[in-house]
């Protein structure tokens, strides 16, 4: 994969925008233990640490989806390893029916996805933040909605 | 006995024992209902006196129980309306116990903006007094607009809703008028979903891009809709978080439907209050429907039908049956 650069205005070098939502406990230690392990790793994920994948609201998806961000990646605790006991389990429901709920909106699932690192594996993390921003470069940037054209009053009048 | 009768003779049984009982009336013109409150025996006369009968019936009464809470209501119900009560009193918004329930077996309910479209060649209907001289007489629906006479089969102005609706009767009711239409035949294969997810991913975009740019913001989607029960917490309306800017984006716009559709999914019952009551027809029920569509696959769950179901996004299985574990 080609070094990205966020000022290279060619496609494919363009740094792409893509929102992680890092759970405390699991995935954000698993970024850590990458990063202290030397993994390379592209630099297109922005980490937002969260302290469960629980505490992930669907909207944060979606709105971040329409605001220009190309990828959004929510990443906690395995099933059954939540800090919280069950976090997990609630957050499993909500991001898979975000998922299923996105061809409606016309907006590519795949530009989503939820995955499962726990805090050791520095390895897996290296594998899917490389897989995953290589899907989004695979997609380009994200549609954009333009608002209406002004409305212009006087023109209407025929003024 | 005509309906309209037995469901008279019915509402005055129900009424010294409750607060009002909730139905329809008379709009501003022969072609809108309204919600009718009746408190005292003589104003059960107003009951569906519009030209439409039950046909124009739209209104979803459901929407006025939870500021009601404490009182004792008696309400009349179609089919998907009695399921935003059931789901009301599964989410213990409401007391079962304080609403007696007059369900009758529900034909189908006319599509305004169906019928705004056909006329719109013509003239401007929402004009006060534009449309005149209704009449419903089988499967015909003949009016006097702007002088001139059309004549429209039930079945093309009918809502979308009514044709794919399993539970035309009354899901729970206390009393029931009439004789149950038989539902058991009528499948809902979602095809309006369906149609919109065979066009490109960037054409549905842009056919919201389109449609939103439309909206006013006036929240009139939000506020008949019977389970947006936040009233002055609304999150649209919060600045913090300051989930929507005050611009007139179609982006803010947009935002506000994914939130409504967010904070309905696996508690929509479908009953498509809110597509009804834009002024504009812009066509939020699609989204509200994808997503139950979305419930409905995973969890083998539809809202409204049971008050004991726990709503699925509020709780979990260890193994899910249906959501595919992730491969990374
Ligand atoms: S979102 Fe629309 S269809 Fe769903 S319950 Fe509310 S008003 Fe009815
Ligand atoms: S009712 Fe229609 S115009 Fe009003 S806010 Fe809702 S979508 Fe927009």
């Amino acid at each position: 994969m080609p070094l990205l650069n966020k000022h290279d205005r060619r496609p494919e070098h363009r740094e792409a925008r893509i929102v992680g939502f890092l759970c405390n406990w699991c995935s954000y230690g698993g970024a850590d233990t990458a990063g202290v392990g030397r993994y390379s790793q592209p630099s297109d994920l922005r980490i937002i640490r969260v302290p469960c994948s629980g505490r992930v609201n669907p909207l944060f998806i979606l709105k971040a989806l329409l605001n220009g961000a190309d990828g959004v990646l929510v990443s906690g605790c395995h099933p059954r390893d939540c800090h919280y006991a069950e976090g997990n389990f609630y957050a499993r429901r909500r991001l898979e029916a975000v998922k299923r709920f996105l061809p409606t909106l016309g907006i590519d699932p795949r530009r989503f996805e939820y995955s499962w690192v726990s805090a050791a594996e520095g390895g897996r993390w290296q594998k899917v933040v490389t897989e995953f921003t290589a899907q989004i470069h695979s997609l380009g940037p994200s549609p954009l909605m333009a608002d209406a054209p002004e409305f212009d009053f006087l023109k209407e009048c025929g003024i | 006995m005509a309906l309209r009768e037995q469901l008279k003779k019915m509402i005055l049984e129900v009424l010294p024992g409750v607060d009002c009982v909730i139905g329809w009336g008379a709009g501003y013109d022969a072609l809108h209902a309204a919600p009718l409150f009746m408190r005292a025996p003589e104003d059960v006369e107003r009951f569906l006196s519009g030209p439409l009968g039950a046909f124009g019936a739209v209104q979803n009464p459901a929407l006025f129980l939870p500021e009601l809470a404490g009182k004792k209501i008696g309400l009349v119900v179609k089919g998907c309306d009695s399921r935003s009560v059931v789901q009301l009193a599964a989410e213990n918004l409401i007391k079962r116990e304080e609403v007696v329930i007059i369900g009758f077996p529900c034909e189908g309910v006319i599509d305004l903006h169906k019928l705004r479209n056909k006329l719109a060649a013509h003239f401007v209907v929402n004009e006060p007094g534009g449309v005149t001289a209704v009449n419903l007489a089988g499967d015909h629906l003949a009016l006097t607009a702007g002088g001139q006479e059309y004549t429209f089969k039930r079945d093309e102005i009918m809502a979308d809703k009514c044709p794919r609706c399993r539970e035309p009767n009354a899901v729970i009711s206390d009393c029931f008028a009439g004789i149950e239409r038989r539902a058991d035949n009528i499948a809902d294969d979602y095809e309006d979903i369906a149609a919109l997810e065979r066009m490109s991913l960037e054409d549905r975009f842009r056919f919201w891009e389109q449609e939103m740019s439309r909206c006013v913001r006036c929240y009139a989607c939000r506020n008949a809709c019977p389970l947006c029960v936040c009233r002055d917490h609304c999150a649209g309306a919060s600045r913090d978080p300051h989930w929507l800017t005050q611009a007139d984006s179609t982006r803010d716009k947009f935002m506000f439907q994914l939130i409504h559709t967010l904070h309905l999914a696996g508690r929509c019952t479908g009953c498509g209050e809110c597509q009804r009551a834009c002024p504009l027809g812009i066509p939020v029920l699609l989204l509200k429907r994808s997503l139950g569509r979305a419930v409905e696959e995973m969890f083998d769950y539809r809202a409204g039908l049971d008050t004991e179901a726990k709503p699925p996004l509020l709780t979990f299985r260890v193994e899910e049956r249906k959501i595919k574990e992730r491969e990374w």
